[in-house]
């Protein structure tokens, strides 16, 4: 179907499915219940899902099929929402202009930064990425934004007011970003019983324009362009000596990873008309590496669930606090109590990033190949037990 | 007027003088052994010949254009491959993969962005893939990891790969390194099958006697940077320079 | 003349810390091979074994003094800090002033022993994997060590004051021959520019005039050849890891008055002083120093009224675009070396 062989086809409808219905698989909990702080299902947070999806599935396209390790992504999705609020300011608040526009900068943007940094491989690129990556930010967070040019709005963050010119603004159309008229805040509550369901037009936008990239970036890695990137990875002076200039191909891989970026990007200010430098920090790069890492460099799947993995923890572990911790361990003693609840303390809340950071060494300590590694020795080990104990059962059969 | 001519080359190496007046013609659809004693300045020639040195002087003509200035991937396309000492193939990739991107190489040049079609689909390269590897009598090996086959296996892909893209040129550095003797006999084997049935010209950088007198037309003997004689295997074999130079014994 | 001469010197502090951060960077580098991310959270912790430290002899005891009554009527709670206690008030007091230049004693043993967990502990591993990894494990140990340090003092900056005696500005103009208030230039800066003076040159004399240093040096040329001749390199490059932590600390402990540490100040200088490290050449310990003084300097020069004015913020850019440039034109920096950290 659509051009891809049965293995993937069924990876394609799998991944449809489950963002699809993610208003209901995340919210498994019903509302008033103790467990409700565990659900996800509501719009913000499913946004950042798949929004990070995109980012993390493009930046795969570089990092895991050429091993070029760029530090300075975040600064490509920061240009994209720059673009996108400009859109809004200038002309109006439909998304599909203001998302073309991110990812056309993004584009020429990557393209300058590529050119450059590619002129040098391994911890070099890495380090002109990152280089780069603070410079842009530097740039709007500060250069950029004085009273006598301000592209950026600095600190402050570049946002819609109401003397901005909006040419293309009618009344009769939402305050707010929308398509076509469709605002991207408008939810659907659906109540099931003592469930309760948000529908929200942003979160289907972004899940529709995830499938098609994700479904891209499959056509891509089947592709003879894919089979050149892993080329490029395994053996650079052999493709020389084959006739074939690795250096375009991973300007190309690094250019439509910026793309994916000004993607998410774009797609990050039509969910909240808001564009602010931070994004472009390289704190904010470094996360989607330990996304991509932590899923599964270089695997299809990988990016997408180490993003969901991570923005779902994030939520999750920054909610809980020492009380609901004193809830969980209220089964036990009372000084066994306080000293689990103190044991767990510092991951937790704030100490989130603590975490992540443990998480992220122990993955790629042990665990290369991320959670899609972790998944199949799963299996395997499975299997395996499952073989050998069917194994155990031929061996006494003939004696009996 | 053979194929590749190198007229007067040298090379300095800060004090070292690496060539030094090189002046070497291999004609067409023979196979021209260049051997010397260690630091005789055989592989920068060959570095020269394919575009990661760039000789001080002299020049490079192959097919009568010259090949000097040009990347390596570049002088590729005109129709040089080359052997590695080691081999170097996508250890990363399957045999079938590593086959194929030399025959994509061969059909779409040195850069296409083909990002969307399958590779399953395109079935010409696959076709070529599959006749090479067939030929090399590596087809059951296809689906193997390259990096998981034995020594005298990937030697054998790697010339695979280059014979995919029909250089006219074959460079060969050392192919029977470090091989052992029933390795290095196939690989004499399979190179002259591979002169016997096409049209190509192979120049090849050899220690070892026994591969050079079974398979060379033509040696040239280099010393201290510069040719010492050129001459059929014949006569290189009683020659007195060449005994002096080489096995250190005094004429 | 003058206001050139202050600028070069507003530029020494920042460059020296750059130049001792890229110093440890590049040992590194040189002799393990290992791009390590985790180098600024050293000079981070560093800093803030001062603050540990100054914390420490803060200690106090209460006592309450009958004599005297607080606002309230109550009478008056006294805190006395116990080495006030047990030194007597007058040096108890000296001693807590002087705490940011006795850190520098309590660093070297911690540093030391954080270096020598992390290499044997976590960076041995990972000498045969690729560049990308060690620069993954790293990173999430810099995130890890930076979190652990904002746990137990929190986000905000801690003063670390320096001791009063070296509080203040010279007038350093009228010593070599300008008028009076030309160069007014803070004590502490000269302080930290001479102590980084002499920590490069141990550096350097260390690596010059002794048998390890020159086994050291020797394997940074050439690693394989030397551990070839049965000297155990891989026990040396331990302690040179020790060392260049041992640097970083030292830097970040003299930092903090400068510029009161925060938990994220290492990562705000690591990527600088890659910068410096790239600019200065990979695996040239003299480029690494030369760049940090040069970038430090440089940022000096582009703070200045007349520079901010005539390209806004050209003071937060400036050294990345030089970094840019200089890659451009000379691929391997200034003083690199072929071959190192090339593919």
């Amino acid at each position: 179907m659509l051009g891809l062989d049965k293995k993937d086809t069924s990876l394609l409808v799998i991944v449809a499915i489950l963002t699809l219905l993610a208003p209901f698989i995340l919210n498994p909990f019903p509302s008033g219940s103790a467990m409700a702080q565990f659900n996800a299902g509501y719009p913000d947070l499913m946004q950042r899902f798949v929004i990070f999806g995109i980012f993390a599935i493009g930046f795969n396209i570089l990092f895991g099929l050429t091993g070029y390790l760029s530090f300075g992504h975040a600064a490509f999705l920061g240009v994209g929402s720059y673009s996108a609020v400009w859109m809004f300011k200038l002309f109006s608040y439909n998304v599909i202009p203001a998302i073309a526009l991110s990812v056309v900068v993004a584009a020429l943007f990557s393209l300058l930064i590529g050119y450059i940094s590619l002129r040098r491989s391994g911890i070099y690129f890495s380090i002109l990425t990152l280089a780069f990556a603070q410079m842009s930010f530097a740039l709007a967070y500060s250069v950029l934004s004085n009273p006598k040019f301000n592209l950026t709005n600095g600190e402050t963050g570049l946002q819609v007011y109401a003397d901005d010119p909006q040419l293309f603004h009618r009344d009769s159309l939402p305050d707010m970003p929308h398509l076509f008229g469709l605002s991207m805040r408008s939810t659907y509550h659906l109540d099931i019983g003592a469930w309760s369901f948000d529908f929200n037009a942003g979160y289907y936008l972004c899940a529709v324009i995830m499938m098609v990239m994700f479904y891209l970036a499959i056509r891509i890695f089947r592709s003879p362009f894919g089979m050149m990137l892993r080329a490029v990875k395994s053996n650079q002076q052999r493709m020389n000596y084959t006739g074939l200039n690795p250096r375009p191909y991973t300007l190309a891989a690094f250019v439509i990873s910026g793309m994916y970026a000004g993607l998410a990007g774009g797609l990050m200010a039509a969910m909240d008309p808001l564009a602010g430098a931070e994004r472009m920090q390289w704190t904010a790069s470094g996360e989607v590496v330990l996304m991509t890492i932590l899923g599964g460099a270089g695997t299809l799947i990988g990016p997408v669930l180490g993003a969901g993995f991570i923005k779902y923890f994030e939520n999750i572990f920054s909610k809980i606090n020492d009380n609901i911790l004193h809830q969980w361990f209220s089964f036990l003693p009372d000084g066994f109590e306080d000293f689990m609840v103190f044991i767990v303390h510092p991951f937790i809340g704030k100490g989130w990033h603590l975490t992540l950071g443990i998480m992220f060494m122990l993955v790629v300590i042990f665990l290369p190949g991320g959670l899609v590694e972790g998944g199949q020795r799963l299996g395997n080990w499975l299997r395996n037990r499952g073989k050998g104990a069917a194994e155990a059962k031929t061996k006494q059969e003939p004696a009996e | 007027m053979g194929i590749l001519e190198i007229k007067n080359v040298g090379k300095r190496f800060g004090g070292l003088q690496a060539l030094s007046n090189v002046n070497l013609s291999v004609a067409e659809n023979t196979v021209h052994a260049i051997i010397g004693p260690n630091g005789a300045g055989k592989s920068t020639l060959l570095n020269c010949l394919v575009g990661k040195l760039i000789p001080d002087s002299g020049s490079v003509m192959f097919d009568g254009q010259s090949v000097l200035g040009r990347a390596p991937y570049e002088i590729n396309q005109m129709g040089i491959s080359r052997v590695f000492q080691t081999p170097e193939i996508f250890g990363d990739l399957t045999v079938m993969e590593n086959m194929m991107i030399p025959c994509f190489a061969k059909r779409d040049g040195a850069f296409e962005l083909n990002a969307l079609p399958s590779v399953r689909n395109q079935k010409d390269v696959v076709e070529h893939a599959m006749h090479m590897l067939e030929e090399m009598r590596m087809a059951d090996k296809r689906h193997m990891h390259a990096a998981a086959m034995s020594r005298g296996d990937k030697r054998r892909l790697e010339i695979g790969m280059c014979l995919s893209q029909e250089p006219r040129l074959l460079l060969l550095d050392e192919p029977t390194a470090g091989m052992a003797r029933a390795d290095t006999n196939n690989t004499i084997d399979l190179l002259k099958q591979i002169k016997e049935e096409r049209d190509i010209t192979i120049a090849i950088i050899e220690h070892d006697m026994h591969v050079v007198f079974s398979l060379a037309d033509r040696i040239t003997v280099l010393a201290q940077g510069t040719p010492l004689v050129e001459d059929s295997p014949e006569k290189i074999k009683g020659h007195p320079k060449v005994r002096e130079a080489y096995l250190g014994e005094s004429a | 003349m003058d206001a050139i001469l202050l600028q070069i010197l507003n530029g020494l502090d920042k460059g020296s810390a750059y130049a001792l951060i890229a110093l440890g960077l590049t040992l590194i580098f040189g002799t393990l091979g290992v791009v390590n991310f985790a180098h600024g959270a050293l000079f981070m912790i560093g800093a803030f074994c001062a603050v540990m430290l100054q914390r420490l002899l803060n200690l106090s005891f209460q006592t309450i003094d009958e004599s005297q009554k607080d606002f309230l009527g109550n009478p008056l709670k006294v805190d006395t800090p116990y080495v006030e206690a047990w030194f007597g008030p007058e040096t108890g007091a000296a001693i807590i002033d002087w705490s940011v230049p006795l850190a520098i004693l309590f660093a070297i043993p911690i540093m030391l022993l954080i270096g020598y967990v992390m290499e044997r502990g976590l960076i041995k591993h990972f000498y045969k994997r690729p560049h990308a990894d060690q620069i993954l494990v790293t990173f999430g140990l810099a995130i890890v060590l930076q979190e652990i340090i904002k746990y137990f003092f929190g986000a905000n900056p801690i003063q670390t004051p320096e001791p009063s005696a070296l509080r203040g500005s010279l007038d350093i103009g009228v010593m070599i021959g300008f008028e009076a208030n030309a160069i007014i230039y803070p004590i502490w800066r000269l302080v930290y520019f001479a102590f980084a003076a002499v920590i490069i040159g141990g550096v350097f004399a260390f690596l010059q005039f002794t048998t390890f240093g020159m086994v050291v040096r020797a394997g940074m040329a050439d690693r394989e050849t030397v551990g070839l001749l049965g000297i155990n390199i891989d026990k040396r490059f331990t302690i040179m890891f020790g060392i260049a932590a041992g640097v970083a600390g030292l830097a970040g402990v003299m930092y903090g008055p400068l510029n009161p540490p925060n938990y994220h100040m290492g990562m705000d200088f690591l990527v600088l002083s890659f910068v410096v490290v790239v600019v200065g050449g990979m695996g040239s310990l003299p480029g690494a120093v030369a760049a940090g003084f040069l970038l430090g300097i440089l940022e000096s020069f582009a703070s200045t009224t007349w520079a901010t004015t005539t390209i806004p913020g050209i003071n937060q850019i400036i050294i990345y675009l030089v970094a840019i440039i200089i890659l451009l034109t000379r691929p391997r920096g200034l003083m690199g070396r072929k071959g190192v950290m090339e593919e």
